[in-house]
Formats: structure tokens, C-alpha cells, sequence
């Protein structure tokens, strides 16, 4: 990486501004690529968004929206346009803030980053098109031996490309602060959270390459078989990795809006380290939890790899879920938040969207995705969840509810700080979170609610009208599939409200001057300061979070045990 | 500030509060207890996964399923007349996956252990057994072997619950379970 960091002669001369409210130094071209990728971003949010409301609309029973062709089709869009597209823009947007600017320095290379830039947006679209053109309805996973046309896996692979120059900027330009002083000791946390994303990324990345670059030669006819359990066993190593990424990104902005909105720091830098650490060395095995039920893979494998061995990734999320609303109670008791057990959340600003929205991102992402994607990737009890609703009730869970969520907050401050627009429509941007949150949290319980009574996922017609055999779900199932769609249709309204607050600040919001930023500072002003000494977070006592973690330890122990019993009951298979 | 540099350069010597260390040592511990619930389920639990597994042409896998359904076949059903298989007790039974159906129907007695071999003869499907709601992905070219005990009089549903192409919500099979003679 090194390499690409000194790349050239002399040192790019760059062209900085001094941040107002954080007295950084912002390079303008880290801060334009920032912009252009966090817009594409949301444009592919808009357009996935859409796409996942027809979906919905099509899965609730009683509407039944789109015809079959036109349902695999928006469903392999939704699945490529919201987890692919929206969110990997948005992380590189994440990975140039967390290096060049909250470490004080020049972009490496900006040159090579809109290289990157241009290569993903354009593989993005390429991969649209194609999905579009109808040929390509082969779900986001594109499962071999189904096929695909060949400008699908083109356009992921140069998305991935684009994907990897930008991860390389990014270690290109931690590189060029380290070489140039621009800051004292070691990263902030919230930088070493993005580098351990991007550590995830490269993996990720690269598990991609090395599985689509042979299906796409396939798919022109250069290669005449792919194995389809290989494909799945090293696809899924992109396809669950990049979720990963999506965990350590979305962490590192929960501390970086905590810290940003009250001022808090970690309890301890080395506990929240070490657990962003446990991601890089455990979370990438996790392609193991899509191949529980396959022939050919020995339970060994199966059970050291589902468990990111001994669950020691799991263990990073856990110290997280205790450190970060920990650095939150801790924030607040010191600004005098302290009576009973829980003032200090009581008074938290729930009308700030960027605080509320980390919050409920945090508590749905433990609550739901997180405890439901342990029982999910538990080798037996993925017999009787398999590719049932159960599973994308699962991921809306962690990476619409915990992610989205999480970097739609981000934006109520990056558009003041970054795009230095005043947010529009302030009633509509703070009522956003809890919209969207409710929406997220009731497909994600009700579309594991179907899963658990059998309902397929991806799938047209679950009554089976022109099967020729029959077959029916209770009707408790088609409740729950009905109700999916309701909260459904809340969440993309949800979806609106927040592209039309974001589009309509950036390109119309009252410019943020220096002076009004002066005036009105968006930080907590001295937040810094007022924190005499670094790492005594510690000695606050946190009886309010630690009872929150209790609460949350309790229903993960009942609910892993409640479905082992659950397994317990089907017929004995062996 | 997370957003800042740790104040004291020498972050990693920092003492670790006691209610830090305390829940990463109930986490870590809840950790094992997880591991080694799945390790226990295989000596124990009656549901675990088969690893009985081999490489097959889809033709060799049709061929077997073929003659069993030549020698066992007790009646039709369906507006397509599929054929009901009664295997015996104890015996191989297959069940195969197609663009768009599990075929053939099988009709197995209650209590008694069958060997069921799945295998796909073109994409991927998904055996999913309801509403036992027991769940395994079916590929082509592999041929799983697990033991199957029914329990519960009754007629089941095999949904495909991987998508396989425009006709995959027309892909349902089914297994009768009759009572023991």
C-alpha cells in the first residue's frame, strides 16, 4: 500500500479548509469525493428502496403486486442496489472521512480515488441495466448453475475493483498522515474502526474476485463448469464478509455520533480496540453460516467456522454492546444526567435524528439482528430456519436496521459538516429515525415470525394457486406476510422522508457559513476539553447501561434455548 | 473524544474496569456454552445433519430413483399423475429435485427410519419439509444421504425454498406419513 502512498515525485500541494466546528483541516478534494460518494449513495437507496417496497407490496398477500417475472426481478435489484451499491458508497465515503479527515491530512492520490469512483459507479449501473434487461433475475447471489447474463458479473467485478483502488486510497492516505505528522499517538478509534472495515473489505473483496471472474468467464462460454458448493463456499465469502464491513463501519459511527453529538469517549480505548480487532480476525468465516444445510461439508467445518470460532467475533459485538451505550451514560452523567439509574437517557436528545437514529440502530441491531443471526448460524437450528423468511427477517435486523440506520444518523451531521448545508424540513428529519425504525424493526420480527411458521423467502406465490400439487401455510403465516407489508410500506416512507431531507439540504439547504457555524455550533462546544484526562471514563459507575445489557443477555440466553427446543421437535433426522 | 486521538499515548496499558472485564468474561464464557451446544447436540440432540455426501451425474441419481419408483409405486396422484412411492421400511429412498418439481410423492410409514438421498438434476432447490419446517439446500451433482424417522400421521408439503427460475412457486412435492403396519 505503501506504494501507492508515494506514488509521484512531490507531495500533492492540496487545498484545505479549517472545519468550524471541529477545527480540523479538510482537504477539499478528500472533501468533494466524500460528497459525490455519500449522493451516489442515496440515489441507490432511492432506487433499492423502490424496489424493495414492490417486493413487500408483492409478498403481502392480499395485494400481490407484481406478476413473477417482474417480482425475481425487483427483488434481485432491491438485493444488489441497497446491500451492494448504498451501502459500499457509503463506506468509502466513511473510509476518506475517517483517514483524511479526522486525521488532518491530504487525501493520498484524489486522482486514482475518483478512478475508483468512476469504475464503481459505472460497474453499478452496468450490473442495473443488465438486471433490468430481465435476463439477470438470478437473485443478488447469483447461485450457479443459473446464469446470469454476462454484463451482471462484469458489472460486479468492476464494482468490486472501483471498490478495492478506494479501500487502497484509504491505506494509502493513513500511510501519508503517519509520514507527515498531521496527528499525535495513535489512530482515533473511530479510524481504527474504518481501518478494520477496510482490512474486512480487502478480503471481501478479493473472495469476490476469485469467484465471479471465473463465473463470468463462464458465463461467456470460456469455462465450462462451476462447482455450485465451491461457488457458494467462497461467494459467501464476500457475500457475508461485506456485512461485516457493514459492522465495523456502522460501530465506528456510533462511537463517531456519540462522541460527535455529547461528547463521549470510549470507557476504554483498549477494550473497544480489542473488539474491533475480533472482527478482523473472526468475522470473515462467517461464510459458513450459508452453507449449514449443504452436501459435502463436514460438521467440523461447519461448527468451528459458524461460530467465528469459539464465537469470538461475536464477543467484539458484545463488548461493543456495552461500551458504546456505556461512552453514552457516561457522556451524560458527567453533564450532570445523574439521578436514578436512567436520567441520562431520558434527557438524551431524542430530537437530535443523528443521535436517535444511532440509538435505535444499536439497540434494533442487538436486540434483533444480533441475537437472531446467532440462533440463525447455530449449525442444527439452521435446519429449521433455512432459506426461510426467517433469514432476511434476520438481516433487515442488522443491515437495515443496524447499518442503514446507523449511516442515515451520520448524515444529519455530514450534510452540515461535510456538504455545509443546513438541514431542511427539521420536524420531518427528526420524526425520520423513529419512522424508519419501526418500519425496520416490524418486517424484520414479522418477516421472522413467517420464517419460523415455514414461509419461504423468494418466493412469488405462497399459496401455491397453480402448483400441481397442493399445499398450504397456516394462516398465522399469511398474517404475518400481511403485516411484513405494512410495516414495509412504514419503512419506505421512512426511506422517503430521508431522501427528501438529504437531497433537498444538499442541493437547496441555506449554506453553512463560517460565521453562522460560529453562531450555532453543531458540537458539543468543549466537549474535548472539559475531559481532563483521557481513560478515566471508567471509574463513572454505569448502573443504566449495565442494566440494559442484562436485560439484553437475558432474552439472547431464553431465546437461543427456546429454539433448541424448537429443533427438538421436528422430526429426528440424523 | 472517539474522534480524536486517545489522550494518553500508551492506550493499551490502561487498567480495565471491573464491570468491563466482568461482562467480557460472561461473554466469552456464553461464547463456549454456544460452541459446545452444537458439539453436544451431535452426541446427543436428534436433529443433525447428515454428512453422508457424493459426487453423482444427475443421471446415474435419476436412474436410481427411476427404479424405485418402478418397483414401489402404489398409485397416482396430481392433476399430473404423479407416482406414489411405498418403499419399505429401513430402505434407500430418493426424492429429486427439477425445474419445477420434487418427484416423485413418497409415502413412508411412522416411527421407521428411511435412508432419503436428494439431489438437483439442473440448479440448486431447497428441500424444505413442512410444517415440520425441516430445511436443506438440494445441489446438482451432489447426492446428500441422511436418515429420516417421520413422526406424526399425516400429509406433508415439500416447498422449494431455493429460487430456481420463473416456475420455482409451482416447485411442491409431498410425503405422506401413514401409520405403522
Amino acid at each position: 500500500m505503501a506504494s501507492i502512498a508515494h506514488t509521484g515525485t512531490l507531495p500533492r500541494a492540496a487545498e484545505f479548509r479549517t472545519c468550524p466546528d471541529t477545527g480540523l483541516r479538510v482537504d477539499l478534494a478528500a472533501e468533494k469525493l466524500i460528497r459525490w460518494n455519500a449522493v451516489v449513495a442515496v440515489v441507490f437507496l432511492a432506487v433499492g428502496g423502490l424496489f424493495g417496497l414492490l417486493v413487500a407490496l408483492t409478498r403481502w398477500p392480499a395485494v400481490h403486486l407484481l406478476p413473477a417475472e417482474w417480482f425475481y426481478l425487483a427483488l434481485t435489484a432491491h438485493g444488489a442496489d441497497v446491500l451492494l451499491f448504498w451501502v459500499i458508497f457509503f463506506e468509502i465515503a466513511i473510509l476518506y472521512f475517517a483517514s483524511a479527515i479526522l486525521l488532518n491530512s491530504r487525501l493520498a492520490t484524489p486522482r486514482i480515488a475518483w478512478l475508483g469512483f468512476w469504475l464503481m459507479l459505472a460497474g453499478a449501473l452496468l450490473a442495473n441495466v443488465a438486471v433490468l434487461q430481465g435476463e439477470s433475475s438470478v437473485m443478488f447471489t447469483s447461485y450457479v448453475p443459473m446464469q446470469a447474463a454476462p454484463h451482471f458479473y462484469l458489472g460486479l467485478i468492476l464494482f468490486a475493483v472501483g471498490a478495492l483502488v478506494a479501500v487502497a486510497v484509504f491505506f494509502g492516505t493513513l500511510v501519508i498522515a503517519k509520514d507527515e505528522g498531521t496527528y499525535e499517538g495513535s489512530v482515533p478509534l473511530v479510524t481504527f474502526g474504518a481501518i478494520a472495515a477496510a482490512i474486512i473489505a480487502v478480503f471481501t473483496i478479493t473472495s469476490g474476485a476469485i469467484i465471479l471472474i471465473p463465473t463470468f468467464l463462464w458465463s461467456i462460454g470460456l469455462i465450462s463448469h462451476i462447482d455450485p458448493v465451491m461457488y457458494k463456499v467462497v461467494w459467501w465469502g464476500m457475500g457475508h464478509s461485506s456485512q461485516q464491513i457493514n459492522v465495523s463501519a456502522h460501530v465506528a459511527v456510533w462511537y463517531a455520533i456519540a462522541a460527535m453529538v455529547l461528547g463521549a469517549k470510549p470507557l476504554s480505548e483498549k477494550v473497544s480496540r480489542f473488539a474491533f480487532l475480533m472482527y478482523i480476525l473472526f468475522l470473515q468465516i462467517a461464510a459458513a453460516h450459508h452453507l449449514l444445510v449443504e452436501p459435502g461439508i463436514s460438521s467440523e467445518w461447519k461448527i468451528f467456522n459458524t461460530s467465528y470460532a469459539l464465537y469470538l467475533a461475536v464477543l467484539g459485538s458484545l463488548i461493543h454492546g456495552l461500551s458504546v451505550p456505556g461512552a453514552i451514560e457516561a457522556a451524560q452523567r458527567r453533564r450532570g444526567y445523574t439521578k436514578g439509574v436512567f436520567e441520562w437517557l431520558r434527557k438524551a436528545p431524542w430530537g437530535n435524528p443523528a443521535f436517535a437514529g444511532m440509538f435505535l440502530s444499536l439497540v434494533m441491531f442487538g436486540f434483533i439482528g444480533g441475537i437472531s443471526g446467532v440462533v440463525l448460524g447455530s449449525e442444527q437450528i439452521n435446519l429449521i430456519m433455512h432459506n426461510t423468511m426467517y433469514v432476511p427477517g434476520h438481516f433487515h435486523g442488522t443491515v437495515v436496521a443496524g447499518t442503514t440506520l446507523a449511516f442515515m444518523a451520520v448524515t444529519y451531521l455530514v450534510v452540515p459538516l461535510i456538504f455545509r448545508r443546513e438541514i431542511m424540513f427539521k420536524k420531518l428529519a427528526q420524526w425520520q429515525p423513529y419512522v424508519f425504525g419501526i418500519g425496520v424493526a416490524g418486517i424484520s420480527l414479522f418477516m421472522m415470525g413467517a420464517g419460523t411458521l415455514g414461509v419461504s423467502r423468494r418466493h412469488w406465490d405462497i399459496t401455491f394457486s397453480d402448483a400441481p400439487v397442493a399445499f398450504d401455510y397456516p394462516g398465522t403465516a399469511f398474517l404475518m406476510m400481511g403485516l411484513n407489508g405494512v410495516f414495509g410500506v412504514l419503512s419506505a416512507l421512512g426511506g422517503l422522508m430521508y431522501v427528501v431531507v438529504v437531497v433537498s439540504s444538499v442541493f437547496f439547504g441555506e449554506r453553512r457559513t463560517e460565521e453562522k457555524a460560529k453562531a450555532e455550533p453543531l458540537l458539543p462546544q468543549g466537549g474535548a476539553a472539559a475531559v481532563a484526562s483521557y481513560g478515566s471514563e471508567g471509574t463513572l459507575k454505569l448502573p443504566g447501561t449495565i442494566t440494559l445489557v442484562a436485560i439484553f443477555f437475558v432474552a439472547f440466553v431464553l431465546y437461543y434455548f427456546v429454539n433448541w427446543k424448537f429443533l427438538s421437535e421436528v422430526w429426528p433426522l440424523s | 473524544m472517539a474522534i480524536h486521538p486517545p489522550e494518553k499515548r500508551i492506550w493499551w496499558n490502561e487498567p480495565l474496569e471491573k464491570s468491563e472485564i466482568t461482562w467480557i468474561t460472561i461473554a466469552f464464557i456464553w461464547g463456549l456454552v454456544m460452541f459446545f451446544t452444537m458439539v453436544f447436540w451431535h452426541f446427543t440432540g436428534e436433529q443433525n445433519l447428515s454428512n453422508e455426501a457424493y459426487r453423482i451425474h444427475p443421471e446415474t441419481f435419476a436412474e436410481r430413483t427411476e427404479a424405485m419408483v418402478d418397483q414401489y409405486t402404489v398409485r397416482e396422484e396430481g392433476e399430473s399423475g404423479l407416482p406414489v412411492v411405498r418403499p419399505p421400511p429401513g430402505s434407500d429412498v430418493y426424492m429429486l429435485a427439477r425445474l419445477w418439481e420434487w418427484w416423485p410423492i413418497l409415502e413412508l410409514e411412522e416411527g421407521k427410519d428411511y435412508r432419503l438421498h436428494l439431489s438437483s438434476m439442473d440448479w440448486q432447490h431447497g428441500f424444505s419439509l413442512q410444517p415440520e419446517n425441516i430445511n436443506i439446500q438440494v445441489h446438482p451433482g451432489y447426492e446428500l444421504v441422511l436418515t429420516l424417522t417421520p413422526e406424526g400421521v399425516g400429509e406433508y408439503g415439500v416447498v422449494c425454498n431455493e429460487y430456481c427460475g420463473i416456475g420455482h412457486h409451482q416447485m411442491v412435492g409431498k410425503i405422506h406419513v401413514v401409520a405403522a403396519e
